[in-house]
C-alpha cells in the first residue's frame, strides 16, 4: 500500500539575525490511507513546521530539505502553480484560529463556493448549492442563513465548523488539522472533536491532528508521534502509547496532565527544567538535561529512532520497558 | 491557614474581599451582572468559565483597572470603588495581579530586575538601591531563578521563566491578595505544574489569598478551596471544591465538567459526555433576549419560568449556592 503522505528525512532551518535555527531535524513519517495520525509536542518542538513544510507554507526565512511525497508526487519545493493544484483541494489544512484563516470581507457562502469554482470547475450556482450542503454536513445550524453571513458574525465554534467544511469540499486525501480546538472553549472543543470523528467516519480521508494537548489527540488518533526539540522521539499506536509509553519524555508528559478524576494532589507533577531553545544544538539527547533516567552516554551520543516491535519506535538509549 | 480559611468560608467572619452586586457595562451591554461573593484571608478561590464569560472583567473591576457601573467592592471593610487616589494607591499594595501572557506584561526595555524592583520604588521609596537589589535577588530565588539574572531582559527568558518574573514582581510587596488571570494558560503542560506549585509555595509562606482565574477545571481543582462558576457575566454556582466536583448542580457546571476530555483514552468510554451533551445546544445563540436565565437557550432543562425570571444565587446546602430555578430538583 502506498502511503497518502510520506515525509523522508525532512529538515527545516530558519535564518534569524544571521544565525541558523533548526526547527525540524531529520523527520521521517508516513500517513496511511484512512489513518488519523496524532502529532504531539510542546511549543517549539517543530510539530507545526513539519506540516507547514508539507503544505509549502513555510515563512520566507525558512529552508526545507528532504522529501515530501503526496501519493506518488514529490511536492517539496514544488512551485506555487503546481502546488495549488493539490493544496486546498486534495491536501487541506485547518488552523487554530478560524478567524484569521477565513477572509473577513467575504460571505461564508462565497468563500466555500470559490473553492469549488477554482478546484472543481463548478459554476457559481452549482458551487453555492454544494457549499450549503457541506455546511449541513458539518452540522452548521441554519446553513442557508449562515451562507450570507460574514466570518465575524459567527461564534468561534461555528467558524471552525466552516473551516472543517471548507477543507472537505474537494474530497481531500489528507486533512491536516493544526490545534483545531485550542482557541475554543472546553464545551465547544468537545463538539468539534466529535465532528472530526464523525466526518472521518463518513469521508474516510486521512487526518493529521497536531496538538499540544494529549487529551485532544487521544480521542481521535490511531497512531501518535511525539516530538521534542525538532525530532520525533516516540511513535506508537495510540492505545499502546497511553498504556505504556517508552520514552521518558512521553511518560513525564502524560504524568503532567492534571486530571478531574483521581486523587487531588498537593503538588502538580512537573517535568523539571526548561524546554530547549531551537537555537541550542546539543551533542547528545535533547531531553537529557531534564531526564530522570539520564546517563553519561545520553549527553554525548544522540539516540536514533529505533523500531521496536509492532511498528512502534523510540529514540532513547534507555527506554522504559 | 488554608484549612482555617476553608472553614471560615460561608461563616460570619469578616472577609478580606467582599464583592456585592457588582455590575460592569460595556456601552449598552452588561459584561457583569450583580456579582456577589466573599473571599477570606489565606483562601484560594477558583473562578472558571468560558472565554467572554466575564472572568477577566471581574478581576479588572475589583482592581479598578476598569470602572464598575454599580455595586461595591470592599477590601477589609473599606470601599475600593469610591476611595480617592491616595487611598487606592495604598490599597493596591495589598492587591496584586499576574496576567496570562508573561512576556507581554513585562516592559521589554527594562531589565527583569528593574521590573521586579518597580513596586518597591513606588511603595518603599526609602529603600536604598543596595537594599532594593538585595530584595529583588531574594525574590528571584524564591521564584526559582538565580539572583544574578536580574540584569537580563525579558526576551532572554522562556515563557515559564517570564511568568516566574511576573509572579516575583507581584509578590515582592507581600500582598494579601494575588489575582491570577489565566497564569498558566499560555504555558506548555510540562511547565504549568511548575508555576502552579510555585504559587502554592508562595501562598503557604506568605499566607496570601488568591483569586485564580482559569478555563482549565483540572488545574483549578488542584489548588482551590472554593470555586466560582461564571456564565455570561453571572455567577451561576459557588461551592467548596469537593462539593462542586462531586455534585455539581447548575446544568452549565455539569455540562462544563462533562466536556473536559479525559487525559487518557482508557477512561474515555466511561467519561464521555454523551449522557449529558443533549442537554447542551451546540452553539450559544448570538443574542439571548434579556430577562430570564442567560443559559436557558443552551440548557436542556429550561422551563417557561427560565425565560421570564432571572434566577438568583441561593443556598442549596451549607456553603453551596446555585442560580437555577430547578436547582432543588437536581439535588433531590
Amino acid at each position: 500500500m502506498l502511503p497518502t503522505l510520506h515525509v523522508d528525512n525532512l529538515n527545516v532551518n530558519f535564518t534569524q539575525r544571521a544565525t541558523a535555527i533548526a526547527a525540524v531535524r531529520q523527520v521521517s513519517l508516513s500517513v496511511w490511507p484512512g489513518e488519523c495520525l496524532g502529532v504531539v509536542g510542546e511549543s517549539g518542538s517543530g510539530k507545526t513546521q513539519v506540516f507547514m513544510a508539507v503544505m509549502g507554507l513555510l515563512a520566507g526565512n525558512a529552508v526545507a530539505d528532504g522529501s515530501v511525497r503526496f501519493g506518488v508526487e514529490e511536492i517539496l519545493g514544488l512551485d506555487r502553480e503546481h502546488l495549488n493544484r493539490i493544496r486546498g483541494s486534495k491536501l487541506t489544512m485547518i488552523f487554530q484560529d478560524p478567524m484569521t484563516s477565513l477572509t473577513p470581507h467575504l460571505k461564508v457562502g462565497e468563500q466555500l463556493a470559490e473553492v469549488l469554482v477554482c478546484h472543481a470547475a463548478m459554476s457559481w450556482s452549482e458551487a453555492r448549492v454544494a457549499a450549503r450542503r457541506m455546511l449541513e454536513r458539518v452540522r452548521v445550524p441554519e446553513a442557508q442563513h449562515r451562507m450570507n453571513q460574514y466570518p465575524h458574525e459567527l461564534s468561534g465554534g461555528l467558524r471552525q465548523r466552516v473551516m472543517i467544511g471548507m477543507s472537505l469540499l474537494c474530497d481531500p486525501a489528507l486533512v491536516v488539522a493544526d490545534e483545531p480546538t485550542t482557541a475554543l472553549d472546553v464545551t465547544v472543543q468537545a463538539q468539534i472533536i466529535e465532528l472530526l470523528r464523525a466526518v472521518r467516519a463518513e469521508v474516510g480521508m486521512s487526518l493529521v491532528l497536531i496538538s499540544h494537548d494529549l487529551a485532544v489527540v487521544a480521542g481521535l488518533a490511531d497512531r501518535i508521534l511525539v516530538m521534542y526539540a525538532g525530532r520525533i522521539v516516540e511513535s506508537a499506536g495510540a492505545a499502546e502509547l497511553f498504556r505504556q509509553a517508552r520514552h521518558p519524555y512521553t511518560t513525564e508528559l502524560l504524568k503532567c496532565i492534571p486530571s478531574l478524576s483521581g486523587p487531588r494532589l498537593e503538588r502538580l507533577p512537573t517535568v523539571r527544567g526548561q524546554p530547549p531553545r531551537a537555537a541550542d544544538e546539543l551533542a547528545g539527547c535533547a531531553f537529557a538535561p531534564r531526564c530522570a533516567r539520564v546517563a553519561e552516554r545520553c549527553r554525548v551520543e544522540r539516540p536514533l529512532l529505533q523500531e521496536g516491535g509492532n511498528g512502534a519506535a523510540v529514540a532513547c538509549h534507555y527506554p522504559l520497558p | 491557614m488554608s484549612e482555617l480559611a476553608a472553614m471560615n468560608a460561608g461563616s460570619s467572619l469578616e472577609p478580606l474581599l467582599r464583592v456585592n452586586d457588582l455590575k460592569v457595562d460595556f456601552g449598552s451591554r452588561a459584561a457583569l451582572h450583580d456579582v456577589t461573593f466573599d473571599l477570606f484571608a489565606g483562601e484560594t478561590l477558583g473562578l472558571v468559565g468560558e472565554s467572554g464569560s466575564g472572568k477577566s472583567t471581574l478581576a479588572r473591576a475589583i482592581l479598578r483597572l476598569l470602572r464598575a457601573s454599580t455595586g461595591s467592592v470592599s477590601w477589609r471593610g473599606r470601599d475600593l470603588l469610591s476611595c480617592g487616589p491616595g487611598a487606592l494607591r495604598e490599597l493596591r499594595r495589598d492587591l496584586q495581579i499576574v496576567f496570562q501572557d508573561p512576556l507581554a506584561s513585562l516592559d521589554p526595555r527594562m531589565t527583569v530586575g528593574e521590573s521586579i524592583a518597580e513596586p518597591l520604588r513606588i511603595f518603599e521609596s526609602r529603600l536604598t538601591a543596595t537594599a532594593r537589589g538585595a530584595r529583588v535577588g531574594e525574590m528571584l530565588q524564591r521564584v526559582g531563578l538565580a539572583a544574578d539574572m536580574m540584569g537580563r531582559y525579558p526576551h532572554e527568558f522562556s515563557g515559564g521563566q517570564c511568568q516566574r518574573i511576573g509572579i516575583a514582581r507581584a509578590m515582592i510587596l507581600r500582598p494579601r491578595l494575588l489575582i491570577c488571570d489565566e497564569p498558566v494558560s499560555s504555558l506548555d503542560v510540562s511547565i504549568q505544574g511548575q508555576i502552579v506549585n510555585l504559587l502554592l509555595d508562595l501562598q503557604r509562606d506568605d499566607g496570601t489569598a488568591m483569586l485564580f482565574i482559569s478555563h482549565n477545571l483540572a488545574v483549578v481543582r488542584h489548588l482551590s478551596h472554593r470555586i466560582l462558576v461564571m456564565y455570561s457575566g453571572t455567577l451561576v454556582e459557588i461551592a467548596a471544591r469537593d462539593a462542586l466536583f462531586a455534585a455539581p448542580v447548575h446544568p452549565y457546571t455539569r455540562a462544563l465538567l462533562a466536556a473536559v476530555l479525559p487525559p487518557l483514552p482508557v477512561a474515555r468510554n466511561a467519561a464521555q459526555p454523551a449522557a449529558f451533551s443533549p442537554a447542551m445546544a451546540a452553539e450559544s445563540p448570538a443574542t439571548t433576549p434579556p430577562g430570564g436565565c442567560a443559559f436557558r437557550e443552551r440548557c436542556g432543562y429550561a422551563l417557561a419560568v427560565c425565560a421570564n425570571n432571572v434566577p438568583m444565587l441561593e443556598y442549596v446546602a451549607a456553603g453551596h449556592q446555585v442560580a437555577c430555578h430547578r436547582a432543588r430538583e437536581f439535588i433531590a
